[in-house]
């Protein structure tokens, strides 16, 4: 199904296409990664409503992106409840092993550490999400674990003569 | 013996399918009120059971049903608030993965009470786990009849849609929500007019908490006079309370309303760490003020909180031990309210900024005389002055802090340094 069909089906919803709005853009960032001025537009169009309507909320809500994210999102929470239970530390493990600053990108695109407000899940604080799941009752072992899992995930980096090689049949 | 209603599927395997809700009683309520009960019987029903909110604000349920008017050409709509974006609460995402159905039920059996062919679950993006099983549990309840044209024989047509949120607290403000599912950014509208009366899309529209409509299928199935019979009168019921921080079994626990907080801390979840003592606890979500652990007898209700100069809230209870810094906790939960306020109001966008500002000199040591009575007066001028309740929320959380941890901000200042760290 294409962006288009995917946003008029969310749309038969409501009986006002601006309702629409939120739901298209959680299906464009799907579809795209990030939501940058072309896409906010198409959606616009693809509804029939101004487009500052869109716009205005692509910038208001925290969970649409107008600029790129790696193809991992750290988020880690530091509420209340994940502070108690050592956030702060895990974020400073984390900033050292990726070494990058909170809400910046690894030169190799593949992680953007943020933190996050409360996720909801503070039965297992610290937690973090990444992309659709929730890790909870961290440490570092097991953060250090769940960066392994999603390198691996990710595969080789393009032009690692040795990665290459492990792959049958190529 | 307390039996617990709301979570007595939570641990069953596969309890989020239509399969195990049905084994163990699912969707008889919505059997029994469609061909034994009126829709104004059912708002009896739930008037007489004195149900009052599980979102924070604990309005009567029935109550808010009555207001909505008869007839009129409008539709009427039902929203559930699943937003749950209180820090310490995580009791609805619990329902929604582990008993979707349950949630369903509940809003079958309101919207039929209410008048409503329509409802919309508005939850919070991050809870994909929980948007997924509630999608699944629809499309179930569909194809068998509990949801769509007729349900189960009668003239009662009923639909439900999930409206993702997207990362803004104020979203669990109820006019807030409804802005936002009509397109617009979360910002709070002023009332009156109250949903009841003009609305989603200015209609009659009734906003429920997902506990609370959790509730709705036992009392059809119990009755009103079990229900009342649970916890204190004026405010009865199973209640969820989710505990969490330093304490030794963090997790949702179902007990009835009104519990003594102390007994909840210690005997259900376990206590403090080991070689730690209880300082503080927060009993109802950041907003609501802390409590002190001389101050912990009081019971999980909303009145008797209200008593002890604290609330209920959404009953998000977050254990505080004496290795931490009280001023460290209330600056982390200030520069929630400062991040997630929404900027309509001056107060509360301006108000908060300016005192995380003097939070943090203080914890970070460069604290001067005068920085309190500051904050005092920051908080005179926020309370009661905002367009909505985040930011009482934020003074109310403050000025408990300052009140019963004053030493700990005085020490700050006068040492120069966080005496924690």
């Amino acid at each position: 199904m294409s962006m288009r069909e995917k946003i008029e089906q969310a749309a038969a919803a409501y009986p006002d296409q601006r309702s629409a709005i939120m739901p298209a853009l959680v299906i464009a960032q799907k579809e795209h990664g990030h939501l940058p001025g072309p896409v906010l537009e198409e959606v616009a169009d693809i509804l029939g409503v101004e487009r500052i309507w869109v716009y205005e909320l692509a910038t208001f809500y925290t969970l649409f992106h107008t600029e790129p994210v790696g193809m991992f999102h750290l988020q880690l929470c530091d509420n209340v409840s994940c502070m108690l239970c050592g956030s702060e530390s895990l974020l400073t493990h984390l900033e050292t092993a990726l070494e990058i600053r909170k809400g910046d990108t690894t030169a190799d695109g593949l992680f953007t550490l943020s933190t996050v407000e409360c996720l909801g899940a503070c039965e297992m604080a610290p937690v973090m999400q990444v992309g659709d799941y929730y890790h909870g009752n961290l440490d570092v072992a097991r953060l250090d674990a769940l960066l392994d899992s999603l390198r691996a995930a990710a595969g080789p980096p393009a032009g690692d003569e040795h990665a290459s090689q492990s792959v049958p049949g190529k | 013996m307390f039996e617990p209603v709301l979570l007595k599927n939570i641990e069953v395997a596969n309890g989020h399918l239509l399969s195990a809700y049905e084994a163990g009683g699912g969707y008889q309520a919505l059997r029994k009120v469609l061909s034994e009960y009126t829709p104004d019987e059912v708002v009896e029903l739930v008037k007489q059971s004195n149900l009052r909110g599980r979102g924070g604000a604990g309005f009567p349920t029935g109550m808010k049903w009555s207001f909505v008017p008869k007839g009129g050409d409008k539709p009427k709509y039902l929203c559930c608030n699943a937003d749950e974006g209180e820090p310490g609460t995580f009791k609805d995402r619990i329902i929604m993965e582990r008993d979707p159905h349950q949630l369903i039920e509940g809003l079958a059996v309101s919207g039929y009470a209410i008048g409503a062919e329509t409802a919309y679950v508005y939850v919070r993006g991050e809870y994909v786990t929980a948007i997924r099983r509630l999608e699944q549990a629809i499309a179930e309840a569909h194809e068998r009849g509990y949801l769509g044209k007729g349900i189960l024989g009668s003239d009662f047509n009923f639909a439900v849609y999930i409206h993702c949120g997207a990362g803004a607290y104020i979203c669990g403000e109820e006019t807030a929500m409804l802005e936002s599912l009509e397109g617009k950014r979360a910002q709070p509208r002023l009332k009156p007019p109250f949903p009841a009366v003009a609305g989603l899309y200015a209609s009659p529209t009734v906003i429920n908490n997902v506990e609370t409509l959790a509730c709705v299928p036992h009392i059809v199935t119990r009755g009103a006079a079990w229900f009342r019979g649970i916890g204190p009168d004026k405010s009865p019921g199973p209640k969820l309370y989710c505990v969490s921080g330093q304490v030794k079994k963090p997790g949702l626990y179902e007990l009835p309303m009104g519990i003594p907080l102390k007994e909840l801390v210690e005997e259900h979840a376990g206590g403090p760490l080991p070689g730690r003592k209880i300082k503080a606890v927060i009993p109802g979500g950041v907003s609501a003020p802390v409590i002190p652990e001389r101050e912990l007898e009081v019971g999980m209700d909303f009145d008797s909180l209200a008593a002890a100069g604290s609330m209920l809230g959404s009953a998000g209870v977050i254990v505080v031990d004496d290795s931490t810094c009280m001023v460290k906790v209330a600056t982390r939960i200030i520069e929630f309210f400062h991040h997630e306020s929404c900027g309509k109001c001056t107060p509360c966008r301006e108000g908060l900024n300016w005192v995380v500002k003097v939070l943090r000199r203080i914890e970070a040591g460069e604290g001067a005389p005068g920085d309190l009575e500051q904050l005092d007066m920051l908080c005179k001028g926020i309370f009661g002055n905002t367009f909505c309740a985040l930011g009482d929320g934020a003074a109310m959380g403050l000025r408990a802090a300052l009140k019963h941890f004053r030493d700990e901000f005085v020490a700050h200042i006068e040492e120069g340094r966080c005496p924690y760290h």
